[in-house]
């Protein structure tokens, strides 16, 4: 089992001598997640909090999918996508099938519900007086919902944290719509099935442990932002 | 509010995507491949392509798969051009209309691995004979599973030796997964399973020349395994770089890539042998 402490060497290596490949998937990874989450916060922030502040009729169906929606598998995500993104498909006039765009299309329809029912979840245990005081104080309905979210803003944060864990890691959406292509779709994740399949474990446990070390590095800079906000 | 939403809107729309501009660029000029992971796994596919591109200016890009996968890909019009390995599949596919111009490229061989104690004593023999004494025995046989080209040939065998498919026997291993960890669990299991030679080569370097499993049968006719190359049919995918596909098809067959595969070695051996007609 050599090839553990192997692992942690070439992690080293990888990362200080500059390894062109594992940059490069490094890099396709970051590029998607970041695409992936900004368009998940957009779309699923607004979303989660009216699903958790306001009561509207067939609320708790609604939240009942979008929690079922938290087991979808990567796999089933990347080949729905690929059958809509496929030449033959519906959307296949857009190219963007084996592109990062695709796979960052995949992710958010994975990281979406996590976000949404994170957020709802946060507005939900708000301090039911807040909204009370706020109004007692003459806020206006902007004021409102502003001081509301911000209240939840650790909530959030938490929401973002664990869907962007879910994105970095995934593997199904990555191998199935980005086709795990060299110097363009080959993310960290597909790098390491591909290099577990050639029998390279050490390579494969490198790459895990850039992944790893990405994910600290944005843990520790929320974490900071966390202490000062 | 609304100015904020406006702004993040416009965030997401323009300032975002324009990295991926770049990242997804597809000139008009590249090429795109389906291909199956024995040719990209050996490092094959990285030893030719810039040649090619080199040669003809046509830039490459290719996903591996298993040849079931990548004919699918085909059949969807999601790339241009196929290099796999499963003739009675290819053939069927090319008469359906979903491919054209399929020509014989290369070839290297299966082998069938076991233990060295080889509890069947399939040493040497023919493959009908071996499957034959492995069903017999009731031993572990470790497949793929997975309607790879490696797994077609696989259930090729079995008929030819005139046997079922053992699909539902307790001794028939299907791993649904790729060949080197096939081959993993095989050794983990004591068992025998088919490989091709190349993913072998690996697999006793990854053992520094002393692997748990041995070769026991080949140079059988039948573990034959011929790749072919074939341009996606563009009467049915009107968006198929077919010119381009003609010029790889055309390269690959000819003779200066043909000496290139000749020279490809692998730890130090050969591993495919060039056959274009």
């Amino acid at each position: 089992m050599d090839f553990i402490t192997g692992g942690f060497i070439k992690a080293f290596e990888l990362l200080l001598w500059g390894d062109r490949e594992t940059y490069s998937a490094v890099y396709a990874t970051l590029l998607v997640s970041t695409g992936s989450m900004g368009a998940s916060l957009i779309l699923g922030i607004p979303f989660g909090f009216l699903l958790g502040y306001h009561p509207f009729k067939g609320k708790r169906h609604v939240r009942t999918l979008v929690d079922t929606l938290l087991a979808l598998p990567t796999v089933f995500v990347g080949l729905m996508v690929y059958a809509f993104l496929s030449r033959q498909g519906p959307l296949g006039e857009m190219g963007l099938l084996f592109t990062l765009r695709g796979i960052a299309i995949g992710q958010t329809i994975l990281a979406l519900p996590i976000v949404i029912s994170l957020t709802a979840t946060a507005v939900e245990a708000m301090d039911r007086h807040l909204r009370i005081t706020l109004i007692s104080l003459g806020a206006n309905r902007r004021q409102l919902l502003f001081s509301s979210l911000w209240e939840v803003r650790y909530g959030i944060v938490a929401a973002a944290l664990t869907a962007y864990g879910r994105v970095m890691t995934e593997v199904g959406i990555s191998m199935m719509v980005g086709g795990n292509i060299k110097w363009h779709t080959r993310t960290i994740t597909t790098a390491i099935a591909l290099e577990t399949n050639k029998g390279l474990f050490a390579t494969g446990i490198a790459l895990g442990l850039v992944l790893i070390f990405i994910a600290l590095f944005v843990n520790v800079s929320v974490s900071f932002l966390k202490r000062r906000y | 509010m609304r100015r904020l939403c406006t702004l993040l809107f416009l965030a997401l729309f323009f300032i975002i995507p324009s990295p991926f501009n770049a990242a997804d660029a597809r000139a008009d000029g590249t090429l795109l491949m389906a291909t199956t992971t024995s040719t990209d796994n050996t490092g094959l596919l990285d030893y030719l392509i810039p040649e090619f591109t080199k040669d003809t200016g046509i830039a490459m890009k290719w996903t591996a798969t298993g040849t079931g996968k990548a004919l699918k890909l085909g059949k969807n019009c999601d790339v241009d051009v196929l290099m796999v390995h499963a003739p009675p599949a290819e053939k069927k596919y090319v008469a359906e209309g979903y491919g054209i111009n399929r020509r014989e490229v290369m070839y290297n061989d299966f082998v069938m691995i076991g233990p060295a104690d080889d509890p069947a004593g399939i040493k040497g023999k023919s493959v009908t004979a071996s499957l034959t004494s492995i069903r017999s025995n009731n031993l572990v046989f470790v497949s793929r599973g997975d309607n790879s080209g490696t797994n077609k040939k696989e259930k090729l065998l079995w008929k030819t030796a005139g046997l079922p498919v053992p699909d539902t026997e307790s001794w028939y291993v299907q791993t649904g997964q790729g060949m080197l960890t096939t081959i993993n669990i095989a050794a983990e299991r004591g068992g025998y399973t088919m490989t091709d030679r190349g993913t072998y080569i690996k697999y006793e370097a990854n053992h520094a020349g002393n692997p748990p499993l041995e070769i026991l049968v080949a140079g059988d006719a039948i573990l034959l395994n011929q790749y072919s190359v074939i341009a996606v049919n563009p009467e049915r995918c009107t968006k198929v770089k077919t010119g381009l596909a003609a010029a790889f098809t055309h390269w690959m067959a000819a003779e200066k890539a043909q000496k290139l595969i000749g020279e490809f070695r692998l730890m130090g051996k050969q591993l495919f042998t060039p056959n274009a007609k």
